[in-house]
């Protein structure tokens, strides 16, 4: 299966975002999406989500048009774990959890047995089944990041859409979510999410994607396409590279 | 904050029944708690109960439909309250946010102005469902990224303008006999209640609330951010429009059997979801006791606390505005 774009033009209404945008994840590969702000990847990630249409071309789950599915089976297929927010009511984690499964459930339905099931697992998965009963306000924002996490995986999707899933988390939190991540594709999941850090592409993702003002620099296996060359041009700004002797893995610092 | 569903709904139910007991036995003539019991148990079986007629008549007839209403519009606004606190997400939202009860107040005070009598008057009262979908469409129509802050917007504009319409109505009445009967009806009250009041009240009532626990579940991910709600496979359109529906025809029919009472759907909802958390598939019913009693006890202190009867909005406001203020020192943290 695949989620993709083709030959997208993005945007709102009264502003095009990007163009000739061709994006495609397969299942069980990590797909990172780097670029400057504003440069439209939150747009993009939108448009692959079904939540913003394409001004022009089309985005697909296996070559079907995303408006062929209803609102509720694109949610079965294709899941979204958005920035860490400060929600406005206490749910308990298990709530926030079981929320994950409403696509699952008809109209009118509360979660089912087996839906607390499919939940349980979920927090196992990452470790969390400890905060169960907690306020969902009252936990870190590590530990927030992981039950929207269980939460998509609780939706049972084949993909799984990912806003700057390390933003605001501390620097062990961050390999936590890295990992997992890793995990959910390992397990047959695609994944695409988005960055600030080249690292976490360089170190999560199998290929990455390179936008810049509303078109695609490069796209293809991250250790070709992030070179310091590249990540300039992309970030119109200095970049060092630093490498490893020994391992020959590489990592890069800004400035 | 227990966030136990049992022991919480334990808690709404006995205020529930404490008021009703209050309800039935305090007044200008007392019954006694086993008079009470009595009666009802008599009507309930159909033998002929050991009180006097006049006991009786107190029970069924006076105080009666008067408690049921209270109950009614106390539930009613409650349930309405949290579920545009939810849809709004925002705990400081209540029910009249989209107009309801400005376009209900107009109507009403057009219906004395044109002396319609209390059918049209109560009609007119429903006039918030116009408001109301004044607001939506226009909400909708204006585009935006952010409907919810749009309609929001629109609500307090549009719920300006209807204000603006009472004040010329009320300036063109006849200050003698119009005046006081709209200043009264705009303050709320349950004095006039007969039991003929009852099915406009509790059809709509009834209506409205079974739409929203059918929704209760769907509730829960509308009070997520909308992109979050509709990755989550909800379309947010159609359901935001089916919960305004329902919770906005609950309002109506409530501020039509009782006018205005303010508060009510502010207050309740957060100490129900003090008790057993925002989920709503709990927090419903919770409110809807929880609302009833509440209403029903300040009703009974309304028309016993004073030799006249004190206007519902007023008491409502005048506890409700402490009571408020010590919920928010306390709940700063967070808004459950």
């Amino acid at each position: 299966m695949t989620l993709a774009g083709r030959d997208l033009t993005i945007g709102y209404s009264d502003r095009v975002v990007g163009r000739g945008l061709d994006v495609t994840l397969k299942q069980g590969e990590v797909l990172a999406l780097l670029g400057p702000n504003g440069g439209g990847k939150t747009t993009l990630l939108k448009t692959l989500l079904g939540i913003l249409k394409p001004l022009a071309g089309e985005a697909q789950i296996d070559g079907r048009s995303l408006d062929a599915f209803t609102i509720r089976d694109r949610a079965r297929r294709v899941a979204y774990v958005p920035q860490v927010h400060n929600p406005t009511f206490a749910f308990t984690v298990e709530t926030v959890v079981l929320m994950g499964r409403t696509s699952h459930g008809g109209l009118f339905s509360r979660p089912s047995a087996h839906d607390r099931d499919v939940a349980g697992r979920a927090l196992d998965e990452f470790g969390i089944a400890h905060l169960k009963e907690r306020p969902y306000t009252m936990i870190s924002g590590g530990e927030r990041q992981l039950v929207l996490l269980a939460r998509a995986l609780a939706q049972e999707p084949q993909f799984v859409v990912l806003d700057e899933p390390t933003a605001s988390l501390d620097f062990g939190n961050q390999g936590k979510v890295m990992r997992e991540i890793r995990a959910l594709a390992a397990s047959g999941l695609g994944v695409l999410f988005t960055t600030h850090d080249p690292n976490h592409a360089l170190r999560t993702a199998d290929r990455a994607y390179l936008l810049r003002d509303g078109t695609c620099l490069a796209e293809g296996e991250v250790k070709r396409v992030l070179s310091s060359e590249q990540l300039q041009e992309l970030y119109r700004a200095p970049i060092e590279r630093l490498v490893d002797s020994g391992s020959g893995a590489s990592a890069f610092l800004p400035g | 904050m227990t966030q136990r569903f049992f022991p919480g709904l334990l808690i709404a139910t006995a205020v529930l029944i404490a008021g009703l007991i209050v309800a039935f036995a305090v007044g200008r003539y007392p019954v006694g708690f086993g008079e009470l019991f009595d009666v009802l148990w008599s009507r309930a079986t159909g033998g002929a109960p050991a009180a006097s007629e006049a006991t009786e008549n107190v029970i069924l007839l006076v105080r009666g439909p008067r408690v049921i209403a209270a109950v009614l519009v106390g539930a009613a606004l409650a349930v309405a309250g949290a579920a545009f606190q939810g849809l709004f997400r925002n705990p400081l939202v209540s029910p009249d946010i989209l107009g309801a009860s400005s376009g209900a107040a107009l109507g009403a005070v057009l219906g004395i102005y044109f002396s319609l009598g209390v059918i049209g008057i109560g009609l007119l009262a429903f006039g918030g469902l116009l408001a109301v979908a004044a607001v939506y469409g226009i909400g909708s129509a204006l585009q935006s990224r952010d409907p919810i802050l749009v309609l929001v917007l629109t609500g307090v504009v549009v719920g300006a303008l209807l204000g603006a319409g009472v004040g010329l109505v009320k300036y063109l009445a006849d200050p003698y006999n119009q005046l006081p009967a709209m200043t009264f009806w705009l303050l709320g009250s349950l004095a006039a209640t007969n039991a003929g009041d009852l099915i406009p009240l509790a059809g709509p009532v009834a209506l409205g609330t079974i739409v929203l626990v059918a929704l209760r579940w769907r509730m829960n991910v509308m009070s997520l951010p909308e992109e979050e709600a509709r990755a989550l496979g909800v379309p947010t359109g159609p359901m935001r429009i089916a919960i305004v529906a329902a919770a906005t025809l609950v309002t109506s029919a409530s501020v039509a059997a009782s006018g205005v009472i303010g508060w009510v759907g502010l207050v309740v909802p957060h100490l129900a979801r003090a008790l057993v958390g925002p989920d709503f598939p709990k927090l419903l019913p919770t409110c809807a006791l929880l609302g009833g009693g509440y209403l029903l006890l300040i009703d009974t202190l309304a028309r016993t606390m004073a030799p006249i009867e004190i206007p519902l909005g007023i008491l409502t406001a005048v506890i409700g505005t402490p009571f408020f203020i010590w919920l928010l020192a306390g709940m700063q943290r967070n808004w459950s």
